[in-house]
């Protein structure tokens, strides 16, 4: 399956439905039959368990969560009033933004090198792509406790091999980076595994005939693969970008209350996390996640409409 | 010659990434055999353990019970999976291969469901859990995973790719629309089965916030929520730390480097949903 296949939706006419005949044969009937039985349970657990949920939350944050089991209270807007005017929110947000801006970018980059380098003949291939795939079998619980200890600013591996003396997830400067260092280790190899997909399908003989013209490798990746293979990179930057607004567990498990950085490392999910189920204000979670919805939905509309300047379909 | 360079150049690149890679997973190896004072060392550093501390496998074991961790774990990616590829190989085939009304707009609710971020279902999915007394239970964990959007959507595309023919055959054959689903077109559709499978038990082992909220009791929850606790408890004992990183990830890593071609391309499919 080609990973570009979400986005591109094109072999599929939405709600443009089969005429009705007033006399429908009998194999038209069973599979009307055998139809809705087949898609019941799924269509049954996904209107359970996510489009009321979806509903009940976006209702939940025009709320305020009851105090001591008393009944929530309609409040309209005055969540997102709140949100609007709540500085924590603001710096939340600026937090998951640079999260984002570091590690999308940088996570792409090395990916698609890897995955141009990866692409030859070379002995040994399937054993680097193993080892740059191990981090996405680990949980990411594990790995943050592996870094939160090789960051130690006293004794951590870090700072001891390059003599140095870095406060790499205390110093509220840079622990935010610190995080998303972990972020793009944690996700190059599988980046990479989607490029190295893509690449599959470039032609041999494009490069060939590129070097019989004289050009070197750095004019083949940038005039040949990024073009051919930009339906995969739009691909992976949109479902990556989604991906990091949503960073919370490595940041839970790197950054305690304790941690002079803090208010400069918590994101967007983190914060729902705390409102709604440390604190319990179910009601202002809500509206943090729905925030959360809106700036997602904007920025992948804005990439839906950018892609027509740089990504090319056959 | 100019061709050798060029390819040194490369191994070595590789190598460095490939160290950067291996590197943290070696650091937690070697710490969790080391005594507290050996990690707390700063001149000289100590890099291998003079003496191998396995006594740490035994005190984090008594500590936080993993045996009942590992069933639970276990037991949540089972059924998840039983569930998830019994409902989508169902309603994939439906989607691909037969036609009824209504069909394309219960199909866009499930585009729906993929294209927006979990946390919004979670605070009301998180009530129905509680209301059904299911906190600190295994279905409680399973709760959100009994049926799967995505694995609708790969499926369907599964059942898309394969030739019309087949059906026509098992039809004048006079195979019923449940015959020739589960006779003849559900058994060629084996290595998508096993590409959700694969994705839906690296997605529920890797989640943390959802058993953490269901699953607070230590003795109900998941290898993941469980080391979010123990990060908080014990602070600076850092050989301990890493011991239990060790055991919740050392099988996983023993399964995945002897599946990992079916590993990666199931992963690979999955494109971005994790």
């Amino acid at each position: 399956m080609l990973p570009g296949r979400i986005f591109k939706v094109t072999d599929y006419k939405l709600f443009k439905e089969i005429p009705v005949n007033k006399k429908l044969t009998s194999r038209q009937k069973s599979e009307f039959i055998w139809g809705w039985l087949f898609i019941l349970p799924t269509m049954l657990g996904l209107f359970v368990l996510n489009i009321y949920p979806m509903i009940d939350t976006i209702k939940q944050s025009f709320y305020k969560t009851g105090d001591f089991g008393k009944g929530n209270k309609f409040v309209g807007l005055a969540n997102y009033q709140k949100v609007l005017g709540d500085g924590e929110i603001w710096q939340t947000l600026w937090n998951t933004a640079k999260y984002a801006i570091v590690e999308v970018p940088l996570s792409i980059v090395i990916a698609l090198l890897l995955a141009v380098l990866l692409n030859k003949k070379l002995k040994g291939r399937d054993v680097f792509r193993t080892i740059f795939f191990l981090p996405m079998v680990v949980a990411p619980a594990a790995i943050a406790m592996v870094w939160k200890w090789l960051y130690n600013s006293n004794f951590g591996l870090i700072n001891n091999v390059f003599h140095i003396k870095v406060n790499w997830i205390s110093d509220p400067k840079i622990a935010i980076y610190s995080i998303a260092a972990i972020g793009i280790w944690s996700v190059i190899g599988y980046n990479m595994v989607l490029f190295l997909a893509g690449l599959q399908e470039v032609p041999g003989d494009y490069y060939e005939a590129a070097s019989l013209d004289g050009a070197n490798g750095w004019h083949q990746l940038i005039n040949i693969t990024i073009p051919l293979i930009s339906p995969t990179i739009f691909f992976v930057l949109v479902t990556r970008i989604i991906g990091a607004m949503q960073v919370f567990d490595l940041i839970y498990m790197m950054i305690d209350l304790n941690n002079p950085a803090w208010k400069k490392t918590q994101s967007l999910v983190f914060l729902f996390y705390k409102y709604s189920f440390e604190q319990s204000k179910k009601g202002y979670g809500a509206t943090v996640v729905v925030v959360l919805l809106a700036v997602i939905l904007l920025l992948t509309i804005v990439q839906l409409i950018g892609q027509k300047k740089w990504v090319h379909y056959e | 010659m100019k061709r050798s360079v060029a390819n040194i150049c490369i191994y070595v690149v590789l190598i460095l990434v490939s160290i950067t890679m291996l590197v943290p997973f070696l650091w937690m190896f070697l710490t969790a055999f080391k005594t507290t004072a050996e990690t707390m060392q700063v001149d000289p550093f100590v890099i291998v353990p003079r003496v191998w501390q396995t006594q740490n496998f035994g005190n984090v074991v008594k500590a936080m019970d993993f045996v009942r961790l590992y069933i639970n774990t276990l037991l949540m990616v089972a059924l998840r999976i039983l569930f998830a590829v019994l409902t989508a190989t169902l309603s994939g085939y439906a989607f691909a291969r037969l036609q009824f009304n209504g069909k394309n707009l219960m199909f866009a609710v499930v585009l729906l469901q993929m294209m927006i971020p979990v946390q919004i279902f979670i605070i009301p999915q998180y009530v129905m859990v509680s209301k059904l007394h299911l906190t600190n239970t295994v279905w409680g964990l399973v709760f959100p995973g009994i049926v799967s959007a995505f694995g609708t959507f790969l499926l369907r595309q599964a059942y898309m790719q394969l030739p019309k023919d087949l059906e026509e055959a098992a039809r004048l054959d006079g195979c019923n629309i449940p015959q020739t689903f589960v006779y003849i077109m559900s058994p060629l559709t084996k290595s998508s089965m096993v590409a959700l499978g694969i994705f839906t038990a690296v997605f529920a082992y890797k989640d943390l916030m959802w058993p953490m909220i269901v699953c607070p009791d230590n003795r109900a929850t998941t290898l993941a929520s469980a080391l979010a606790k123990m990060n908080g408890q014990y602070q600076q004992k850092y050989p301990e730390l890493m011991m239990a990183a060790l055991i919740s990830c050392v099988p996983m890593i023993i399964i995945y480097i002897f599946f990992q071609k079916q590993f990666i391309e199931g992963i690979a499919t999955s494109g971005g949903k994790l």
